[in-house]
């Protein structure tokens, strides 16, 4: 009899804590950046879904051959010092450019200053993984790596809204 | 009983682990619908069924440890321009697999590369219609100490028909290892110099069913790369040999083949510097040795040549790795100017030019013996290059931010193709070569609203071809090469976030229909007028856009003329056929 309660009281502990960990995160739960291996311009290995970063992180979705990709992140760089001051928001450029293109990242990236990290999803798997149809596509995404706010395309102006969107989250976190 | 509680504890675990990681579902959708017309002065058909529809939607299902994915791909009947191997509703890929630091493995459509991928690529494409997974198991393993092993086995997916996936006849097996030298040792971490080395071999399995020809059945690929990295010099390198491998792409001969690549990179805050070369030799390969077009590709052969983005440059005269042979170079500099401020403004201005080669292999065809069997056709060898030209391009651009609302960029291309070995263009003669001139405005006329506007000109060269006059004498003339002169104008206008509105022409100067008939022969049954019914002076194609974008919804509608190529408009670049008509198109991510 003791054994069937302990078994009982256990099995009501698993159960309870899978639920509650559901309920507690809502349908947002899954809603999370994937995990997928990726090589950072250094070549080091990285997980997407695990960064180790403090703060909140935005990818965006790029490649050399894209016009309104490079104006969004150009412009973003202006205003990135400042973002990253008061939000402590790191931005990951993920480039989708394959072996064609893919040499002249390295040279775009440095070329033009930009400080964020540079990912290489030379294959499209993280593209896949994270449900892009075309380039640009950017998401925001908070220290627990549920996907908060995301747009697809750029027009001057979006990184605004983005920007709006990044304080409203780190408002919410404290 | 101390079982049961293991078990129990490792379930609680798991819940635990589960919270803190979180599953993630992810996916997409997109859908395109076409109404097309007839339009017999851009050579465009109306379907039979009028109405065109293409869907697709990913689910993928990723929790750090397990993961499994499906896509759904419906063509009702397919969109202009994708390949006849999309058809019917089904499933299009599905896979399930489990990983962790240590091992990786996957059952079911694998997307994979090996190095460069030159030896092996499996890819898709979904704007192209380009899907070549291979369906079977990979696994993954690492070790540790910066070592990683990669084995794949399977069928790759060589069409979709009546919506079941239809394999490729060969079997195909791979095998990679990849080794990141400064991993091995943790006080190697921080050096200075960084290197990685991998090798690949990839086979091939084909029964042959020939019986004039002994073929190889198992037809294998093998070789090695390094990639190297000090300070702020890039180097890497890859060659793969490829056995004996007769087939529909080479006309069954018995040579060996090969493909190798070298980049080399420099870079510093505002100076990039890139240079390249690339040698391929009978490099098609493919799990069917009797496929063509896109179909079975095992590897891939990367053009060695800057992706435009400008439409004239970018669709009108592309070029593609000969897989046959060919030698490519390339070289590319950014320069970000800024000390000078009154020569190079505020904000400075970025200057990139862009120089891209290719020629055809040097071969020696002297050791070909019709008496001998060996098959064997020509010799060459590795960067063994003739002095016959298929591929030039010469470019350069301004770029520069006069203040805050306002942009510039001025772009030049000068292009030169050798239209008998990529026959890109379907009326051009010999060589084709064009001068492209572009000019691009940024306007931010506030917070929300911007506007953008592309000019483009295209002049191209002249060729003597034989033309027939109104008396019926035929004379040799000096006329346009191709379509002849375009121009192209575009205005786009945006709402940030919701909306775009753009309007575009690209204008065929050659006032005649004819421009599109075989040697400029006119054809009276085909009359020149636009959309608008109106006959204006040159061939038009005016492209009407609207998009509305909600967070990651997009909704897009275009009416008009469209060519076939890269298509950058309203904040997205997408690859298109050539059609008139309505596109409406919705793409949503979650």
């Amino acid at each position: 009899m003791k054994k069937l309660l302990n078994l009982t009281f256990a099995l009501f502990m698993a159960s309870t804590s899978v639920l509650f960990a559901q309920e507690e995160e809502g349908h947002k739960s899954l809603h999370k950046v994937p995990s997928v291996k990726l090589l950072d311009m250094d070549g080091n290995e990285v997980n997407t879904a695990d960064l180790g970063f403090d703060g909140p992180v935005i990818f965006s979705f790029w490649a050399t051959w894209c016009s309104p990709c490079k104006r969004e992140l150009n412009t973003i760089q202006d205003l990135y010092v400042d973002w990253q001051e008061e939000t402590g928001v790191t931005l990951v450029a993920v480039s989708i450019d394959d072996e064609r293109t893919k040499n002249g990242v390295q040279m775009y990236v440095d070329g033009k200053g930009w400080e964020y990290l540079v990912l290489m999803d030379t294959n499209s798997d993280f593209k896949r993984a994270m449900g892009v149809n075309n380039v640009p596509h950017t998401f925001l995404v908070d220290t627990d790596g549920n996907i908060v706010y995301s747009h697809n395309n750029y027009a001057p102006g979006d990184e605004e809204l983005l920007y709006e969107h990044l304080l409203e989250l780190v408002k919410k976190d404290k | 009983m101390k079982t049961t509680y293991a078990l129990l504890a490792s379930v609680l675990t798991f819940g635990a682990w589960a919270q803190q990681n979180g599953p993630a579902i992810n996916g997409n959708i997109e859908t395109t619908f076409q109404y097309l017309n007839e339009d017999p002065v851009i050579e465009a058909t109306q379907p039979p069924q009028k109405g065109l529809l293409n869907s697709y939607m990913n689910v993928f299902y990723n929790d750090g440890k397990f993961k499994a994915g499906l896509r759904m791909e419906s063509y009702l009947p397919r969109i202009q321009g994708y390949p006849s191997t999309f058809d019917g509703t089904g499933l299009g890929m599905r896979y399930i697999g489990y990983q962790n630091d240590f091992v990786d493995v996957t059952l079911g459509s694998i997307y994979e590369q090996f190095g460069n991928g030159l030896a092996f690529r499996t890819y898709e494409n979904r704007a192209l219609g380009y899907d070549n997974f291979l369906d079977g198991a990979r696994v993954i393993i690492k070790p540790g100490r910066g070592l990683k092993i990669k084995g794949v086995y399977g069928y790759q997916r060589q069409a979709f028909l009546e919506g079941q996936i239809v394999h490729g006849k060969g079997l195909v097996r791979g095998l990679d290892a990849e080794w990141n030298i400064n991993s091995f040792k943790e006080s190697w971490k921080n050096k200075k110099l960084n290197v990685t080395i991998g090798a690949s071999f990839v086979s091939k399995y084909q029964k042959d069913d020939r019986e004039d020809l002994i073929l190889p059945e198992n037809v294998g690929a093998y070789g090695g790369r390094i990639a190297m990295r000090y300070k702020k010099f890039t180097l890497n390198g890859e060659y793969i040999f490829k056995g004996q491998d007769p087939s529909f792409d080479n006309s069954d001969i018995y040579n060996t083949g090969h493909a190798a690549v070298i980049n080399f990179g420099y870079s510093q805050k505002g100076l990039g510097i890139m240079l390249a070369a690339k040698s391929v030799d009978n490099m098609s390969f493919r799990s069917d040795r009797d496929e063509k077009l896109q179909n079975v590709l095992i590897n891939y052969l990367p053009a060695m040549n800057k992706v435009h983005s400008y439409n004239l440059v970018a669709s009108l005269y592309p070029w593609a790795t000969q897989p046959v042979g060919e030698i490519a170079y390339q070289g590319e500099i950014v320069y970000t100017a800024k000390k000078n401020k009154k020569v190079f403004g505020k904000y400075g201005t970025t200057f990139n030019a862009n120089v891209s080669t290719a020629y055809r292999p040097n071969r020696d065809v002297s050791v070909y013996n019709p008496l001998d069997s060996n098959g064997i056709a020509y010799k060459t060898g590795v960067f063994d290059m003739s002095d016959s030209l298929y591929w030039r391009d010469v470019n350069f651009s301004i770029y520069r931010k006069l203040n805050k609302a306002l942009n510039l960029r001025v772009s030049y291309f000068n292009i030169t193709m050798n239209n008998n070995v990529n026959k890109v263009a379907a009326y051009g003669k010999g060589y084709i070569n064009v001068n492209v001139a572009v000019l691009e405005v940024g306007y931010k006329i506030n917070k929300k609203h911007s506007l953008r506007g592309e000019f483009q000109t295209l002049f191209i060269n002249k060729v003597e071809e034989h033309v027939v006059d109104s008396y019926g004498d035929t004379t040799l003339q000096s006329v346009l090469n191709d379509r002849g002169n375009w121009i192209t104008g575009l205005i786009e206008y945006n709402v940030s976030p919701h909306w775009f509105f753009s309007v575009m022409d690209q204008i065929n100067l050659e006032n005649k229909a004819s421009v599109y008939s075989v040697n400029h022969i006119v054809d009276p049954s085909v009359k020149n007028v636009d959309i608008f019914g109106a006959n204006l002076p040159g061939v038009h194609h005016f492209y009407f856009s609207v998009g509305y974008i909600r967070e990651s919804t997009r909704i897009t509608i275009g009416y008009g003329r469209q060519r076939a190529g890269l298509f950058c408009v309203g904040g997205i670049c997408r690859t298109v056929p050539a059609s008139n008509g309505l596109t409406l198109s919705f793409t949503q991510s979650f």
